[in-house]
């Protein structure tokens, strides 16, 4: 049997009162809630690599053979995320990856392809991660509606947590959201026309059809979980294809995390298997360019991944930015003396020699004395023995807070910069900034995980290190 | 180490320092011809051209690097070098100055430290990135990384700093060549914006554009220069870890500044500092550095420094003053000329000729540098014969 076996997610500690993005002359239409934003030092990619912390807590990474990465939102046109993805989470060398992008639905197709992989046998674990952050004009309409955030899933063959027993896809060609390039904020037609001739005339041929070919009806499912453009949307495609909008389908979330992109059906699902019974159904319905359907049966595996952080612990933790100028400041929108992409960048040869340190934020540990380090030496800083050192990875260590400053001379887009000196469990220090966290609760001894975050935009390209934030 | 290598064996005969500021007027070759000329005519040199055999010279931002002090003062057919040690490198070309005449090489050599960090365009020392995991990070960032520990461990605070940044302000007034002069009160250094916790922009020095110079002979020389002359007793510089990677660091102390002083006093022959030093110039770059220096210099106990601030010990009517000419605080701090200054004030004060902020019966002076991240620090003891 080949399916899910793990899963996690990755929503950004950062929420935008929607009422906040009222203003500049314009009517606050934004209505109630919050939506779920990235913090300046966080994208797509970085939002993918927490969420894949999460899904494989409490699994050897060496047991990952694939990573397959969904986003509309990635940096590069040329240059893979897959693979820095995967180096962030220090996975074999030989690992296979692959980025889908350029749909809404690369989430839901990824989870096929990884899902295939295994079942074809070219891979035994496949890591699929869908993550989005993507930019909307400020003010649109469209920003109201998007958010933030990943989900990752671990496809492998045994322990599954659930199976896909049926798929339906549909292809379509409709200019109805879109994104060329070069350009930063997505475009839309019309609302209603996308909402009807895109959105609701797909996704229900995908779910009739999926109907038709699985024998299934709505009543064999416990819960729809539907892609929705909007906050009401979904009801319709649920109506028309026979589900209970009300009883029957998965809280889309709007009013807490917003349209995540190619991640939301996949946060969905997280959502629903979080829930879920062993013996359930879930219908998965995603929308872009055409709509696929799947058919997931949840295993008597699935209660124990519950533990692991996903959908509801990230809502629970949140903190509030409500200083819309700010919000613009953090995706390069606002006009600013100092400009964060500025600069030369950095030398491709130093993150070419420095990427065990930096990307797999590897310390060293020496072999003869075990005293640890970092960044690398290459003589002991205790016993001077010279290159005789083992790579320890310290990303998915904790450690402590020996030092700190608040720097408001930095440059941060959100002074004060939080600077520490963390020990991480087993002895290494390092020079970090600390993320998601607030000057007061900063303290010596103060307990901190590891989370991979942009370090700069020098040069205009996201530059990655490790940063700390206080445990959650 | 042969402690005795370098005491009482090379004189300062003449010292130099020009206007230190935001020298916008002014280019390094105005500034170094400034000083120069001052130490010439100090020294009573009337021959600088024949009488000068070597020239050692301490910038970090230099542009042209040596060219520029030997076209400034059209000293050629000689050596001339330039040093560099973060904030320590006045210190240093003096270190190396001081070798070239106690190995016999030379009879008398011209020691230069200049900066002009306000041609950058930057107001305060810059934030600055290097390589792929470069934070944005300030000097300011790196100096209070011993605040936190400290000041949980020995109960100090922002108020026992403050008062460092108001006695410096207070010295600067009196010194007729600082860039500050300006009285501040301790509510003035609490109530200012933060620049990098605990640092207010009154606990951070200036950045200003300076330059110093000294004229160093041997020994046997210096009485056919002045009466007045200065002995150098000890030059040291030592480095330590790197605070932020050290696996060990306490976060109590800038380990530079006491492997340093161990060379020093060794050199010197001073077993008691706080007794046999009479005066000081400590790197106040910022309030909390000149707090671990007089602790990491042994003038007090570890722990004690916020005692002996509240009692005045380093005031300039306290027992033992320190930054008698208000520091890098007033002076500001253009790297290379900072060891020179400082220098140049001791040499002023143990002359007797330091004016309104004169030190009574001063015959033994320090001066001390740290810089880096820090990791290095530079010292001189120089005393009357």
């Amino acid at each position: 049997m080949v399916g899910i076996t793990s899963h996690g997610a990755h929503i950004p500690m950062l929420r935008l009162p929607l009422s906040a993005i009222a203003g500049g002359g314009r009517k606050a239409t934004g209505g109630s809630g919050e939506k779920a934003i990235a913090n300046f030092d966080e994208d797509c990619v970085t939002m993918a690599v927490a969420a894949a912390t999460n899904c494989l807590e409490g699994i050897d990474r060496a047991a990952v053979d694939g990573v397959l990465f969904a986003s509309t939102s990635y940096a590069y046109k040329e240059k893979q995320a897959a693979s820095i993805v995967a180096k962030a989470l220090d996975l074999r060398r030989d690992v296979v990856t692959a980025d889908l992008a350029d749909s809404l639905r690369a989430g839901t197709t990824a989870l096929r392809a990884g899902i295939d992989a295994v079942k074809a046998g070219s891979a035994r674990n496949v890591l699929v991660i869908a993550s989005d952050c993507r930019l909307a004009a400020p003010r649109s309409a469209l920003e109201r509606n998007i958010g933030d955030g990943a989900a990752a899933f671990l496809i492998g063959d045994s322990e599954v947590a659930a199976v896909v027993d049926h798929y339906h896809f549909i292809a379509d060609e409709i200019i109805d959201v879109w994104r060329t390039d070069g350009q930063p904020f997505v475009r839309s037609w019309e609302d209603r026309f996308v909402v009807e001739h895109g959105y609701s005339d797909n996704v229900v041929e995908a779910v009739k059809g999926l109907l038709q070919k699985s024998g299934l009806g709505p009543k064999d499912f416990t819960k729809a979980v539907l892609y929705s453009p909007d906050a009401r949307s979904y009801a319709g495609v649920a109506r028309a294809t026979g589900f209970d909008a009300k009883t029957q389908v998965q809280d889309p979330l709007f009013g807490k995390l917003g349209n995540t992109g190619c991640a939301f059906a996949p946060m969905l699902l997280v959502a629903a298997l979080e829930e879920a019974k062993p013996g359930s159904r879930l219908l998965l319905a995603n929308y872009g360019d055409g709509a696929e359907a799947l058919a997931i049966t949840v295993t008597e595996h699935a209660g124990k991944l519950r533990a692991k952080r996903g959908i509801q612990w990230h809502l629970d933790r949140r903190a509030e930015l409500s200083d819309y100028d700010k919000y613009l400041n953090f995706r390069n929108l606002q006009p600013s003396e100092f400009d964060r992409r500025a600069g030369q960048g950095v030398s491709a040869t130093v993150h070419f020699r420095d990427r065990d340190e930096d990307i797999s934020f590897h310390g060293h540990k020496c072999r003869r004395c075990g005293t640890m380090q970092f960044p690398f030496q290459r003589v002991c800083f205790k016993c001077f023995a010279k290159d005789d050192f083992e790579q320890v990875r310290l990303s998915d260590k904790y450690g402590k807070v020996m030092s700190h400053t608040f720097d408001f001379f930095a440059g941060s887009p959100d002074p004060p910069l939080i600077v520490c000196i963390i020990e991480v469990d087993g002895g290494a220090r390092v020079y970090m900034q600390m993320t998601d966290a607030s000057p007061k609760e900063v303290k010596l001894e103060l307990p901190v995980e590891f989370t991979f975050r942009k370090i700069h935009e020098y040069g205009g390209t996201p530059n990655y290190f490790w940063k700390c934030t206080p445990i959650r | 180490m042969n402690p005795d290598a370098i005491r009482d064996k090379v004189a300062i005969v003449g010292m130099g320092c020009c206007q230190f500021g935001e020298n916008w007027d002014k280019s390094p070759e105005d500034m170094i011809v400034e000083a120069a000329f001052e130490a010439y005519e100090d020294a009573g040199l009337d021959n600088p051209q024949q009488q000068i055999e070597a020239v050692f010279c301490g910038s970090v931002y230099p542009s042209k690097g040596t060219a520029e002090v030997a076209d400034a003062l059209k000293l050629f057919g000689r050596p001339v070098s330039l040093v560099q040690n973060y904030c320590a490198t006045g210190t240093d070309a003096f270190r190396y100055g001081v070798f070239s005449i106690a190995c016999g090489l030379y009879d008398t050599v011209l020691v230069v430290g200049f900066d002009k960090p306000k041609d950058r365009g930057v107001s305060g020392p810059s934030a600055v990135t290097t390589g792929v995991r470069g934070l944005p990070m300030t000097p300011a960032g790196w100096f209070s990384l011993c605040a936190a520990k400290y000041f949980e461990t020995y109960g100090a605070g922002r108020e026992d700093l403050a008062k460092i940044a108001v006695k410096n302000h207070h010295n600067g007034t009196l010194a007729p060549k600082s860039m500050i002069k300006k009285e501040i009160t301790v509510d003035d250094v609490l109530k200012a914006p933060l620049i990098s916790w605990p640092f207010g922009l009154y606990d951070c020095c200036a950045q200003s554009d300076g330059a110093a110079v000294a004229v160093l002979t041997k020994r046997e020389l210096a009485k056919s220069f002045r009466d007045d002359y200065v002995l150098v007793k000890a030059v040291a510089i030592a480095l330590a870890e790197n605070p932020q990677s050290d696996p060990s660091f306490d976060f109590l102390r800038w380990k530079p500044t006491v492997h340093a002083a161990k060379q020093a006093y060794a050199q010197a022959g001073i077993g008691n500092p706080f007794k046999e030093i009479d005066i000081a110039q400590v790197h106040d770059c910022f309030t909390m550095t000149e707090l671990l220096t007089y602790e990491d210099l042994g003038l007090c106990e570890k722990g004690s420094a916020k005692d002996h601030i509240a009692n005045g010990t380093f005031e300039l009517t306290g027992e033992l003053p320190v930054n008698t000419d208000g520091g890098l605080k007033t002076f500001g701090h253009p790297t290379g000329a900072t060891g020179v200054r400082m220098l140049y004030e001791n040499y002023k004060q143990l002359q007797g000729k330091a004016e309104q902020r004169q030190v009574k019966n001063a015959t033994i002076a320090l001066s001390h540098n740290l810089g880096g991240a820090p990791q290095t620090c530079g010292l001189t003891i120089v005393g009357m014969p």
